[in-house]
């Protein structure tokens, strides 16, 4: 059995080596097609971000009635958590902190400073600043409870219906990205996994002859496909040292650039913490799809 | 040791490559099988060696009803023959060692006794001293004798040559011939498919011949008569 194992390595190993015009060939075809994939899991996490930078930019407010005390507001908060599960954050801010921000925010503009000045009083209402995760519909439920609490009373106004609009905009978008970026990856994967296996299938038809030379000797199915299938790993594998080559110098080299067109977004970052992902997909992506074709093609040619 | 029963092989309605063919092969003995080209003795060695399975009839090798043997068996018979063929069907990716080691490491045999092996039979034959050539590298006479050192190296019980010296000029043709012939003579079956007359009437053995997929003579001292 171990001797059997290493004869066939042996062989594969050789035909790798005799073969060099295929075996680069195959290489070539797969590290191209494993860098589409790798490609496609790095706007995958561009796209997630701006998405979710976006959503994290949409929220509602809650205005309290005027001198409805903090304690009460906090109350809401804490019952508003409990009734809706899908609240990414939700934030009291007091009369005089809306007062401080928007001063901070206007303190260039005397116009505003002066009519602020003129109504005298603080003229801003205590509110609750509520984030979910962007989908309209739970908005909506939000505002729903809301408006028809017991606590509603409390509540002077919601400033959702002027921001549904956005809101059912801007999530509609994200949700074509997504869509859009999980059909593109699908039919781009399906075409490298075409082009890698027309390539090897190539690799392997140009051994035909010599697969029937071997049956016609009575060697083993294994034994004839063995080498095919270790070549088609060896592919694999020397694909994937060169791709996580690419993508470690890639990143290095781009990492700053994209963080200027999207700011937030390290690229270095999110490699080192996918970094596994990279590599059982690059790997898995690159043995697996040389292996399956080797496989499926010699399984051909074994057929009576 | 080879039992054709009534075998019949059609590849499409109108075409019978065999017609209910009959006859038994002995161990030992030297048969050549015989015809115009298309006569069906190509199909027939196919059939022995269980690369094609008859439309009807029955096959034996030893015990074996190729018919119903699983792939596992059809690899233990196809084992037990070594093969020549006119096109040589050598390895082109192995050097000359490798092509004859190849049928040695198909059987599971050791590498002590590859190593041992496989240079006695290349000097048997005249090619030790291609043993890291590739086939390519060879001249016709060269490969053949090859082909007869793959198909000898195992010892197998039987050896068959398809048209063998068809691309051979008159001395390769004879030293291929005399090859099978001691091969014969060491106790293994040989059987020769072939249509060249003057190899079959010079050898003085049993010859059966093979016309529209039919036998039509069987002698155990035949010449080629079509």
């Amino acid at each position: 059995m171990f001797t059997n194992l290493k004869r066939i390595v042996d062989f594969a190993t050789n035909d790798f080596n005799r073969n060099k015009g295929i075996s680069v060939a195959a290489i070539f075809i797969l590290t191209i097609t494993i860098m589409l994939v790798t490609s496609l899991l790095f706007f995958h996490g561009m796209a997630s971000y701006l998405t979710s930078q976006i959503q994290n930019k949409i929220d509602i407010t809650a205005y309290f009635v005027d001198g409805t005390q903090e304690q009460d507001i906090l109350n809401v908060r804490d019952k508003i958590l409990k009734m809706s599960p899908n609240i990414k954050s939700i934030e009291y801010i007091s009369k005089d902190q809306a007062l401080i921000s928007f001063n901070q925010e206007h303190k260039d503009d005397s116009v505003l400073a002066q009519a602020l000045q003129e109504v005298g009083d603080n003229p801003f209402l205590p509110s609750l600043n509520i984030t979910t995760n962007g989908n309209p519909s739970q908005y909506a439920s939000v505002v729903n409870i809301l408006q028809t609490s017991d606590f509603s009373k409390l509540i002077d106004k919601v400033d959702f219906s002027q921001k549904k609009d956005i809101i059912e905009k801007v999530y509609s978008i994200t949700s074509n990205i997504n869509t859009a970026g999980l059909i593109l990856g699908v039919i781009l994967i399906f075409v490298a996994i075409l082009v890698v296996f027309n390539t090897i299938k190539l690799a392997v038809e140009n051994s035909k002859d010599e697969i029937a030379t071997m049956r016609v000797v009575g060697a083993s199915n294994w034994f004839i496909s063995g080498p095919f299938v270790i070549q088609g790993i060896i592919y694999g594998l020397v694909a994937f040292i060169i791709c996580i080559f690419i993508s470690v110098v890639g990143v290095y080299l781009l990492s700053s650039k994209i963080e200027v067109i999207l700011p937030g977004f390290n690229m270095l970052a999110y490699f080192l913490t996918n970094w596994w992902i990279f590599v059982l997909i690059q790997l898995g992506f690159g043995a697996g799809v040389g292996i399956i074709s080797s496989f499926i093609v010699v399984k051909k040619y074994l057929e009576i | 040791m080879i039992i054709f029963h009534n075998v019949t092989k059609i590849y499409s309605p109108d075409s019978f490559v065999l017609q209910n063919v009959s006859f038994e092969i002995k161990k030992g003995e030297f048969v050549s099988i015989v015809g115009k080209s298309g006569a069906g003795k190509t199909t027939l060695v196919r059939l022995i060696l269980g690369l094609e399975l008859p439309t009807s009839g029955e096959i034996y090798f030893d015990d074996v009803n190729l018919n119903n043997a699983d792939d596992a068996k059809i690899q233990q018979v196809r084992r037990k023959i070594g093969c020549i063929h006119q096109d040589y069907k050598l390895l082109p990716k192995k050097t000359v060692y490798e092509n004859v080691a190849y049928i040695l490491q198909v059987e599971g045999k050791n590498n002590k006794e590859i190593e041992t092996e496989v240079p006695k039979v290349l000097k048997a034959i005249g090619l030790e001293d291609k043993v890291n050539n590739f086939p390519n590298e060879l001249s016709g006479g060269e490969k053949q004798r090859l082909a007869v050192a793959r198909a000898f190296v195992n010892h197998p019980d039987i050896i068959i040559a398809d048209e063998p010296t068809g691309n051979l000029d008159p001395y390769n043709t004879y030293e291929v011939i005399s090859l099978l012939r001691k091969i014969n003579a060491t106790g293994r079956t040989v059987i020769l498919a072939t249509h060249d007359r003057e190899v079959i009437n010079k050898l003085g053995k049993r010859v059966i011949t093979i016309e529209n997929g039919k036998i039509i003579r069987d002698e155990v001292e035949g010449r080629f008569i079509i």
